[in-house]
């Protein structure tokens, strides 16, 4: 009896451990990853969805401090922006000869506001190689930001950083000139709105 | 002042906080300033001309910073970037 117990037990802890040890290993497994993670000093490994779009969020309130109100309403709006650019002698402003389309991750493009004709994309990125949450990617307004304040700050240094292209390399043409079309339609609708809220502010 | 980092999956975040009149608040954003650029991080300063047009400035020592500063932002700097095989 004594031994037909025995026997029994012995057969229910080898078919317990049969079971278990997929399960343990993969445990296992997955402690020494954390455990290898955190000695490099990286960061927590699990996923967060929400973190792109939290990171977004305070990207876009730090890109709207720092632009004008009417730059902010059209990256708000048409997810791009435009810089005039400061090197042709015309200054930096509507008079200018040449101007830029700022897109979130995607070569800047230098186009010809009289004309619309594309000039050139210049292929710029910010990597932050310390990956701090195993991305050297920053938020799309962050990298946005990022080239208007390269741009408005030393537009020579940046396009001297910047890998040159003609149109067309990265950037889909038709789809800039789409894009040239519907600044100018905004401009034509939103001036008057802005002309009004700017009267009303003065009163 | 506020010394502020981009980061990537996170946003910004506040690196220092200081009234730069304080020598002892001083030295702690000059210090943090000097750690960013050691990092070969870019710094910025957000400006505004006297016409009102929102522009930036580059700035390579903290005492490049102008004392009224309200912030500073530092980004990676910048980089030719990759060819992609498709178009947007």
């Amino acid at each position: 009896m004594g031994l037909a117990l025995g026997t029994a037990a012995v057969v229910l802890v080898v078919l317990l451990w049969e079971l278990a040890r997929p399960t343990l290993k993969r445990t296992l497994a997955r402690v020494h990853e954390l455990w290898a993670a955190h000695a490099r000093g990286g960061a927590p490994t699990g996923y967060d969805p929400g973190r792109e779009r939290r990171a977004e969020q305070r990207a876009r309130s730090l890109l709207r401090s720092c632009v004008s109100d009417r730059d902010w309403a059209m990256y708000r709006d048409l997810g791009f922006l435009r810089v005039w650019g400061g090197l042709g002698g015309h200054g930096r402003g509507a008079d200018a000869s040449y101007a830029y389309l700022i897109y979130p991750h995607k070569p800047i493009v230098a186009y010809v506001p009289d004309t619309g004709e594309l000039l050139n994309e210049y292929c710029v990125a910010f990597p932050d190689h310390s990956k701090p949450f195993g991305s050297a990617r920053l938020p799309d307004s962050d990298d946005v930001l990022a080239k208007w304040m390269a741009l408005t700050a030393d537009e020579r240094r940046l396009v001297g950083e910047a890998n040159m292209h003609l149109p067309g390399r990265q950037v889909d043409p038709d789809r800039v000139r789409r894009d040239l079309v519907r600044l100018r339609r905004w401009e034509r609708e939103s001036l008057p709105l802005q002309r009004a809220g700017d009267s009303v502010r003065a009163a | 002042m506020k010394l502020l980092r981009m980061k990537p999956g996170h946003g910004e975040i506040v690196l220092a906080e200081g009234d730069v009149e304080v020598p002892e608040q001083e030295l702690e954003l000059i210090e943090a300033f000097r750690r960013e650029l050691d990092a070969g991080m870019w710094a910025a300063v957000p400006t505004e001309t006297s016409g009102g047009r929102r522009e930036a400035e580059l700035v390579k020592s903290f005492g490049e910073v102008p004392r009224d500063a309200e912030r500073v932002i530092f980004f990676p700097r910048a980089a030719g970037g990759e060819p992609a095989a498709a178009t947007l």
